[in-house]
């Protein structure tokens, strides 16, 4: 060991010797790579680049060398340093890795198991079946009008051109409130509320109406005393049964799909002259079924047409009953069974699974249909 | 209306090879409900043949008899038949299948041994032909069939045969007869008709039966023909027997058969009266209050005075148009015959059937209009039958008794048909369309049309304009498309109902739409107090079934049904919603019942009072939601354990509903049936009453048979709706610091956990922090040691929290013991630790 200046202290000066200077730090970087833990390294740290560690002591004795072996030195000793930090750096990203890579597994669980905690709630089909209907309607600019369910004698007939003691009244086994002559029915028809869309609005009237029905049936895997209709009303200057035809395609596509075929058959409704009932082409076999040597079709009873409701113009004895002038006015009415429209449409098979409530048909369906 | 093909090609020139599918495929586009083609026969293969029976053995030694018989079937050797049928003897002619046949049902007959004989064929009945079910036993020819042995019996009893099954809509009475439809088939394959009562038959100068007629209102026609010297043994022959057999008519007598097969041909009733029963003249009038008579049913039945009647000397002798009498029917010994054909009101006959519940298919014909023009021709050619089947001698005469009609003419424009449709038929195809179906037509923009007097449902424009519309094809009519309209949406109202729903749903709770019908003993079972208004019901007059006849006050019990169906199926953890109308009668001030609503007119628009008066006599009809829950509302699970639907859930759930409507509810406790008197609250939006939740009392819940501490809520939907409408105002969000202060409040246990909270608020607002104050939350529910003997514990946490500025210490403590002071002031609160 040389010794060119009496006044520095030998031990210090032999820390800072380029051997020694690389000694340590290869020291340093070998504990470093060894540590298996971070509490290890925590330990490497603390001897390696602690504020005892040889480099730190090395660092602090440059400041007592000569001012010629100064720059050298902190050269050396900071590269050491340096590549220390950085190997620590690097060690303390590589364990706590390792660590939270083991945590994670040992913090797996079984993703499997069942969350059943809380019980399904769902809107029933009908309700939801009956709002898809109208909002089709609503889509076309028309509005959601309502009526009472026990209705005046006046508007579930008289006003609808369905003469006192008319075979037409039989039709609709009507469920009358006591007494006979109390003059109130439960409504046979959501029809009462066009009479009442026609008093109660500005024409014109673009309205529709869904809402329950009754009539003396007993129930059964096709009726039931209780039911539900919806219909559509437009009255307003100039409307023809094209129209009414245009109207019912439109439905049709809102509800089924594209492109399907609607036919009108002649038929009697009081309130509406000329009336129709409507049939529309099977949406699931689109008519193939009813082809020689078509596949079976269960939704259209391979008939290839779906019977969708009644329809028809407005008869001008109602408008005169409503008070519109049937000179200036003409209209449409288009009339079906939701609970028909769901059974065909879904494949209820059985009236009593839509009246029982039992949860497990509610809750196939959801909230929206 | 059962219309055999046959029949109809009697009046049709239809070519031969339209088929029935063809008939009912064109009947269905022109408007005549064909339900049904019945191909009658399709199904039989012969050698079917008439025999005679030769020889018959009687079997002995079996269970039941059994015949071995010689039938002769036209062979020179007899046919040997073993037959398990008595009702026929040594001589009768029968009809026979003989080996190699099939009947109905592929029932394959061969040559067999068969109780120790041979039998070599079948002796048939009527319904193993496919014939009909009215007879048992073996079909015995009657000798004036005149049938041969060995005769085909397929062609002899015409057994192959399509039918049309027609339904008749209320407007197409004309339908209801061979005549109709055939004219419509005519129209509608564009071939000639030729009309069964085309020829009237010629006036006579003196009248028959004397007849009169006391209210021309009640008939507008009424005519009477005679015949004497019937044979009472003449049997109807097969050609009338089997005609009215495939309509479905049985047949009687020749002079009921005649009867009925000319109101099946011409669409008019007609009744046949032993001549030497009639007492005096006939007169038709109104029934008198107290009348009876026993009618062909053998029914006595207390007459309306607005039933039409038919009356001689004795009283009446026909309630008109619907039934027939017992003491002037036709029986087995009649020989003097007199017809009668009348026209009838088609209302009153329509009533007087309701009123008996007697619909015969003589009223079903009234009731949708009768050809006014029919009766003379009718009574003719059943007198005529008479004659020619029955040997009866037609005596000279006619009672003809005619009131005047006013006839109808309609003003329509040629063009009005076009405006209907929407498409250009032009006059040309408008007048030959109405004169095909018989009107008469005058004019030219300007049609002057007078309908046939088939057709009384034509009294309006309309009604013409869908005749030809219908005849042009409905399929022919194009479609456009929907004009745009300016819609609004839905109302707040609408909106709400469906909010609710669907918030309901996403809480578990599964909607069900149940019976409106209650039973009367609901109320007890409810345990509702005897002045309860939920008490007064609506009533049906004709319930479905007996024991529910009223319309429900209240959701619940439908829920309690639909709840207790599902824990019968295996679903004990079950919450379920309704929405729906209730029906509340109105009363007046005195407590009576309200006037029934007025019978307004249809000729004109009714005025606002008239409207009001209606609205005043229906019940108020709001909308409720309920819903009821039992069971875990929590399920246990391997998470741990569950938790049981409880008061809060249902008191949960209400809040959750009033929540779509943009309020909070005031909760109170209450004692209100059906609920448990100590877990029930009212609920409330300021003054209003919105509704009740809790759990039910347990003698609710054991009427109805539900699980233990079953809970329910109903509110009333439609007090909700003003709410749902507002606007929301957006809150201002501050992102200064949020201040919490907790206090622990010991109150003696009766003080509600609302009040306690009322007052925190209240101490608040007097100190004039109300604007700081964020929320106050309950975190902590202690009874027990600590809260001392007959108190709780209640703790909450304050948040305050300043739109300007990070609140100072003082600030909020300050805040904080004005709280606890007015809750000290107000409800005895004392500070825990404090
Ligand atoms: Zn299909």
């Amino acid at each position: 060991m040389s010794a060119p200046n009496k006044s520095y202290d030998p031990v210090e000066v032999t820390a800072l010797h380029p051997d020694e200077v690389a000694r340590v730090r290869a020291d340093a970087l070998a504990a470093i790579d060894a540590a298996s833990s971070l509490e290890e390294l925590k330990q490497v740290r603390l001897a390696h680049a602690g504020d005892r560690s040889p480099l730190a002591l090395a660092n602090r004795e440059i400041g007592a060398l000569p001012p010629h072996a100064k720059a050298d030195a902190g050269k050396r000793v900071g590269g050491a340093r340096r590549d220390v930090s950085e190997a620590l750096k690097r060690r303390q990203a590589e364990l706590e890795d390792e660590r939270d890579q083991r945590v994670l597994v040992e913090e797996a669980v079984d993703v499997t198991l069942p969350w059943d905690r809380a019980t399904r709630g769902a809107r029933h089909p009908l309700t939801t079946i009956a709002e898809r209907m109208t909002d089709v309607f609503v889509s076309m600019g028309f509005e959601i009008v309502e009526g009472p369910e026990v209705e005046a004698e006046w508007f579930n007939f008289d006003a609808l051109n369905f003469p006192p003691a008319h075979p037409a009244r039989e039709m609709q086994d009507t469920f009358f409130v006591e007494s006979e002559e109390s003059g109130l029915v439960l409504r046979t028809h959501t029809s009462p509320v066009q009479i009442r869309a026609l008093l109660g609005r500005e024409l014109p009237v673009y309205v529709v109406c869904a809402g329950k029905t009754f009539r003396t049936d007993e129930l059964d895997a096709t009726h039931s005393p209780v039911f539900h209709q919806m219909e559509g009303l437009v009255v307003d200057e100039g409307i023809t049964m094209a129209d009414l035809r245009g109207a019912i395609g439109a439905f049709v596509t809102g509800m089924f799909g594209e492109g399907l075929r609607t036919r009108f058959r002649p038929y009697y409704f009081p309130f509406t002259e000329p009336s129709a009932e409507v049939d529309m082409e099977c949406f699931v076999c689109r008519g193939a079924s009813a082809e020689p040597g078509g596949e079976p079709c269960r939704t259209c009873r391979s008939e290839g047409w779906i019977e969708l409701g009644g329809c028809g113009m407005v008869n001008p004895r109602v408008l005169v009953a409503c008070g519109v002038d049937p000179e200036r006015y003409s209209g449409w009415a288009f009339g079906l069974g939701v609970e028909r429209t769901l059974m065909f449409r879904h494949g209820v098979e059985d009236m009593h699974d839509m009246v029982e409530g039992d949860v497990r048909f509610t809750r196939a369906f959801g909230m929206e249909i | 209306m059962r219309v055999p093909i046959s029949w109809l090609r009697e009046y049709v020139e239809l070519p031969p090879e339209v088929t029935a599918r063809d008939v009912a495929r064109e009947l269905i586009a022109a408007g005549l409900e064909v339900e049904t083609i019945d191909e009658l026969g399709a199904d039989l293969t012969g050698p079917i043949v008439v025999g005679r029976v030769l020889a018959i053995e009687e079997l002995t030694g079996f269970k039941k008899p059994i015949r071995h018989c010689q039938v002769d079937v036209g062979n020179p050797e007899p046919q040997s038949i073993v037959c398990g049928a008595t009702n026929f003897a040594e001589g009768d002619l029968v009809v026979v299948i003989l080996p190699g046949g099939e009947l109905p049902g592929g029932f394959k007959i061969g040559a067999r041994k068969t109780y120790g004989r041979m039998s070599e064929g079948m002796i048939c009945s009527e319904r193993e032909l496919g014939l009909g079910d009215g007879h048992e036993g073996i079909l015995v020819l009657p000798p004036a069939y005149g049938a041969e042995p060995g005769q085909d019996a397929v062609e002899l009893l015409q057994m192959r045969d399509d039918v049309l099954d027609i339904a008749i809509t209320p407007d197409r009475g004309y339908t209801a007869s061979i005549r109709g439809v055939a004219r419509e088939t005519a129209t509608a394959f564009s071939v000639p008709f030729r009309d069964p009562a085309a020829e009237p038959p010629p006036v006579q100068a003196e009248d028959s039966y004397p007849a009169s007629v006391a209210d021309p209102a009640a008939c507008a026609r009424y005519v009477l023909r005679e015949v004497q010297g019937l044979d009472p043994a003449a049997a109807s022959p097969i050609w009338m027997t089997r005609r009215l057999q495939k309509c479905g008519v049985r047949s009687i007598s020749l002079a009921v058969d005649v009867t009925n097969y000319l109101m099946l041909e011409l669409g008019q009733p007609l009744h046949a009266w032993d001549r030497g029963k009639l007492q005096g003249p006939i007169v038709v009038r109104r029934a008198e209050s107290g009348e009876r008579m026993e009618t062909l049913d053998h029914v006595e039945r207390s007459l309306d005075p607005e039933d039409i009647l038919i009356t001689d000397e004795s009283g009446p002798v026909n309630i008109a148009g619907v039934m027939g009498g017992l003491t002037t029917e036709v029986d087995e010994k009649s020989t003097d015959i007199v017809i009668e054909a009348a026209h009838f009101s088609a209302e009153s006959i329509a009533r007087t059937a309701r009123r008996h519940k007697l619909h015969s298919d003589s009223s079903y014909r009234f009731e949708r209009g009768v050809d006014p023009e029919l009766q003379r021709k009718a009574a003719d050619a059943a007198v005529r039958l008479l004659a020619e089947l029955g040997g009866a001698r037609i005596l000279p005469g006619e009672t003809n008794l005619r009131a005047p009609v006013e006839p109808v003419t309609i003003t329509i424009r040629a063009d009005h048909p076009d405006k209907v449709a929407g498409m250009t038929y032009g006059r040309d195809t408008v007048v030959r369309r109405l004169r095909d179906v018989g009107c008469e037509v005058s004019g030219d923009d300007v049609l002057t049309v007078t309908p046939p007097s088939w057709r009384p449902d034509l009294r309006d424009p309309n009604d013409l304009a869908e005749e030809v519309i219908r005849l042009e094809g409905y399929e022919n009519i194009p479609a456009r498309a929907p004009r745009s309209v300016a819609g609004r949406g839905l109302t707040p109202g609408q909106r709400l109902r469906r909010r609710a729903g669907r918030a309901l749903a996403a809480a578990g709770y599964a909607e069900v739409l149940a019976y409106p019908f209650v039973s009367e003993s609901d109320g007890d079972a409810l345990q509702l107090p005897a002045d309860d208004p939920r008490r007064r019901a609506l009533r049906l007059a004709n319930p479905l079934t007996g024991d529910e006849p009223l319309l429900r006050t209240t959701l619940l019990p439908g829920l309690f049904r639909a709840l207790a169906r599902n824990v019968g199926r295996g679903f004990g953890d079950v919450a379920l919603f309704e929405i729906g109308l209730v029906y509340r009668p109105k009363f007046t001030s005195s407590g009576e019942a309200v006037p029934p609503p007025p019978r307004l007119p249809v000729d004109r628009g009714p005025t606002a009072e008239e409207l009001a008066a209606i609205e005043a006599a229906l019940p108020d009809q709001p909308v409720r939601v309920g819903a009821v829950l039992a069971g875990e509302h929590d399920l246990p699970g391997w998470w741990g354990a569950g938790r049981p639907a409880n008061w809060a859930d249902a008191i949960e759930a209400a809040r959750i509903v009033a929540g779509e409507a943009g309020v909070e509810l005031e909760v109170a406790a209450d004692q209100h049936a059906p609920w448990h008197p100590g877990r029930c609250a009212a609920l409330r939006v300021g003054d209003v009453l919105i509704g009740h939740a809790g759990e039910l009392h347990p003698r609710v819940i054991k009427a109805f048979d539900l699980p233990p501490r079953t809970c329910a809520v109903e509110l009333e939907l439609t007090r909700l709706e003003p709410w749902a409408a507002r606007v929301v105002p957006a809150p201002a969000i501050t992102t200064y610091p949020v201040a919490t202060q907790d206090v622990a409040l010991i109150v003696p246990e009766s003080v509600p956990a609302a009040e306690v909270e009322a007052a925190l608020r209240a101490g608040v607002d007097r100190h004039g922090a109300a604007d700081l104050l964020e929320s106050i939350r309950l975190f902590d529910l202690y009874t027990g040691e600590q809260a001392g003997e007959g108190n709780k514990s209640l703790a909450y946490t304050l948040r305050f929290r300043a739109a300007d500025r990070t609140l100072t210490v003082e600030e909020t403590t300050g805040a904080r013991d004005a709280a606890v002071a007015e809750a000290a002031d107000r409800v005895g609160a004392v500070l825990r630790g404090g």
